[in-house]
């Protein structure tokens, strides 16, 4: 019988969410700049290429087009980053989960929260940027922390199933590191859904990532709800990650201690 | 009333090598299965410990001591058997293996503290009281990273005792600190005892387990060679042969 742990999870979770975030930035000068600097870097560069050398992408409906990219920029940087941190967290803390009881489905889903600090500074940024563009705020707007809680949730589940499963064949994080390079190719980040043929049209709509994007850009550029299709995609989305995530590392977790 | 701590036939093996975790190696395994040998850590060991009570465990290095402390804390689970536990449990086992280098000695105990379950407002309560003890005030705002191996454990020591445990489980972790702090330590530990707390207490020094503890529990490579009175235990262990380290240092 596994045994129960009795305490605070809400100052556990406070805790080591500010621990990950402490340890990033105390040996970097600029400290949470880099959060900024990063994506603002990546928006310019496929600013200047698909706004100068290719206007729009091709598309005058994906304008302004550095709120455009960052629609895109935003929820696919979180992914990496998140998935990445939380997939390895599990043997990154190889000294808690060896020598002190804590619950284990604690310390991914704090390595994928704690990406959320500098994921809101981003947010802030793009919302900043979109209101600088003259595109004014609207009451879809409230959209947003539901389309991102459950966007969360979606990361949370594929770090816990992820996390375990490194613990067991630990060149998981490799195959992680090659899937998210072709899920680049996968998000519409600096271009619009209309140009996607329609044969391979699916591909996106399936893609939950895709269908954040796709939601950001309803929001903060049409001013338009999110469509229903992309509100059940992204629910059904995040109830299968949790949901698979929490039954592999239930199972999975009984024998961590032998195998870290 | 319950026991606080009850082993009941309990067996743990390990897989004696189990070589790079690579995909590769999954693969071959899943078409060739191999039986890789194993080797028992504990065998069949049962006992029983009353609230209230200090059971010593000693035996050589590899004996089992760690491997029931780790066990007891719920860190692994037996093959066989069955552990019962009434009570919190808080397990001294590395001190400072929840530690990071660089936080702050401040930040490291409410990161351990929060970890063993204590609530935001008994860490509040506490707070000063972990710093006091440990001794370290002047360098609690520095990087851990800076810290002595004896500073550091004198932190982890006090963040640890301070969670209030009902069950308290020690591996020889006290070595590292000075006579001044050692005493402190063994002072803090016989409060517990005073206060009716539970403790499994794993050593190479004879003169502590006799001091600390009434029940004491002799392992050799796995199985329970006598257990007992402490006293009566730790005469036959001396007169095995296997004597513990003549200093009688080491806890």
């Amino acid at each position: 019988m596994e045994r129960r742990w009795e305490g605070d999870y809400v100052f556990l979770f406070e805790n080591l969410i500010l621990k990950d975030f402490r340890i990033r930035y105390r040996n970097m000068s600029l400290g949470i700049l880099w959060s900024l600097i990063n994506p603002l870097v990546m928006m310019g560069v496929l600013t200047l290429i698909f706004g100068r050398v290719m206007p729009g992408g091709g598309d005058p409906r994906n304008q302004p087009f550095p709120v455009f990219i960052l629609c895109g920029l935003v929820p696919f940087n979180f992914f990496v980053g998140a998935l990445m941190t939380g997939a390895t967290s599990i043997l990154d803390n190889a000294g808690l989960i060896k020598r002190v009881l804590v619950p284990r489905e604690v310390v991914p889903i704090a390595a994928v929260l704690s990406n959320c600090v500098h994921l809101l500074i981003q947010i802030a940024l793009l919302l900043l940027l979109t209101v600088s563009f003259g595109l004014r705020p609207n009451r879809y707007w409230l959209w947003l922390p539901l389309i991102w809680a459950l966007y969360v949730a979606f990361v949370c589940g594929l770090a816990l199933g992820s996390s375990a499963i490194n613990v067991y064949i630990r060149d998981t994080r490799y195959v992680l590191e090659s899937f998210t390079t072709v899920l680049f190719w996968l998000v519409p980040i600096f271009y619009s859904f209309s140009i996607i043929p329609q044969k391979y049209a699916d591909i996106y709509r399936v893609n939950p990532v895709a269908a954040l994007v796709f939601a950001m850009r309803n929001i903060l550029m049409d001013g338009t709800p999110p469509p229903m299709s992309i509100m059940v995609n992204l629910t059904i989305a995040a109830s299968v990650a949790v949901g698979l995530g929490l039954l592999i590392f239930r199972r999975l977790k009984l024998r961590f201690y032998e195998h870290i | 009333m319950p026991p606080a701590l009850r082993f009941d036939h309990v067996t743990k093996t390990f897989v004696h090598h189990t070589g790079p975790l690579l995909l590769r190696e999954r693969l071959i395994e899943m078409v060739k299965p191999s039986r890789r040998p194993r080797f028992e850590a504990l065998k069949d060991v049962s006992f029983e410990l009353a609230p209230g009570e200090s059971l010593g465990l000693i035996g050589a290095n590899g004996a089992g001591k760690s491997t029931l402390l780790n066990l007891a804390t719920g860190l692994s689970l037996p093959d066989q058997g069955s552990i019962t536990v009434n009570g919190r449990v808080t397990a001294l086992l590395e001190l400072g293996s929840g530690f990071h280098p660089d936080l702050t000695g401040a930040e490291n105990v409410r990161v351990n503290a929060a970890m063993m379950g204590m609530t935001r407002r008994q860490v509040a309560k506490r707070f000063d009281e972990i710093v006091e003890f440990s001794g370290i005030r002047d360098f609690i705002n520095e990087p851990l990273r800076v810290y002595s191996a004896g500073m550091a454990m004198r932190l982890a020591f006090s963040v640890a005792t301070a969670a209030d445990p009902g069950l308290l489980l020690i591996d020889e972790v006290l070595g590292v600190g000075d006579q001044v702090f050692f005493a402190r330590c063994l002072e803090r530990i016989q409060s517990f005892q005073a206060a009716g707390k539970t403790i499994v207490l794993a050593s190479h020094s004879a003169e502590l387990v006799t001091m600390l503890c009434q029940k004491a529990l002799w392992l050799d490579r796995g199985r329970v060679v006598l257990q007992g009175p402490a006293a009566e235990v730790m005469a036959a262990y001396k007169g095995n042969g296997l004597n513990p380290r003549p200093d009688g240092t080491g806890l």
